[in-house]
């Protein structure tokens, strides 16, 4: 349930490798919406089976972990030709993501205070993220 | 779909503090690595593992009520945990900076709480 955390690699690849860095990044963030997505619904299947036996014996989290093990390997990939301080800010993409596939197939509510909650985390995460640059 | 309810934010809080814990000991088992790959698997790495399966189990259960759009923007709080354990274990330096992006988050999150 936790963000990757990789060590960063000092950039020397060529933009165009960064840009490609980039673009796996984003595709990571939707990847990521999607296993969310399926653990929700997961989880919500699960209620008759709770703790681990529940989860191993569940089709949609397995799934949605396997995702998760994809994502975690493309992120080292991209890590390698991008700078940290550019990637991962962007990985924050991912809360915008589900805020906005939960209302789509969940119907959760959308609101402002959501909104500008996801807004003002992403831009932290940036912060956080920029800070990371030596 | 019903509201969120405060059981269901907490377990979240729990889970992603719980699962910070577990990137302190990966994190210790990473050290490990210069010595070849295979030494990776140790016992801060089991550690570190079974905190993370134990933080999924109580995501997973947090998500059984409430919506997703509140809860899983909520993990980003593990970053602030992160952070203290950084400060705390791995004595690195606080910035001012890291500060800020700290800051924001948990503002973030008291936003999500009011629009849950």
């Amino acid at each position: 349930m936790n963000a990757i955390v990789v060590n960063p690699l000092p950039p020397v690849s060529s933009p165009q490798a960064q840009r490609r860095a980039v673009w796996l990044v984003v595709f990571c963030t939707f990847v990521v919406a999607v296993a969310q997505i399926l653990m929700k619904s997961g989880a919500d299947y699960a209620k008759a089976h709770p703790g681990l036996i529940g989860i191993v014996t569940n089709p949609v989290l397995v799934v949605g972990y396997g995702l998760y093990a994809v994502v975690t390997v493309l992120i080292v990939v991209a890590f390698k030709d991008g700078e940290l301080s550019v990637l991962y800010p962007i990985l924050s993409l991912s809360y915008l993501w589900v805020t906005v596939l939960s209302f789509f197939i969940f119907h959760d509510t959308l609101n402002a205070y959501k909104l500008i909650g996801v807004t003002v985390i992403m831009c932290g995460v940036a912060v956080l993220g920029r800070g990371t640059k030596q | 779909m019903t509201s969120t309810p405060l059981s269901s934010i907490l377990l979240v809080l729990l889970g992603s503090f719980i699962g910070s814990i577990g990137m302190v000991f990966l994190k210790k088992a990473s050290k490990d690595m210069h010595k070849g790959f295979l030494h990776i698997v140790n016992v801060n790495s089991a550690i570190g593992v079974t905190l993370f399966v134990i933080s999924s189990v109580v995501y997973i259960t947090a998500l059984r009520n409430g919506q997703l759009s509140v809860l899983y923007p909520m993990v980003s709080l593990s970053y602030v945990w992160a952070m203290f354990w950084a400060r705390l274990v791995f004595k690195e330096p606080l910035t001012k900076q890291k500060f800020a992006g700290l800051g924001l988050v948990l503002v973030g999150v008291f936003f999500l709480g009011l629009g849950s």
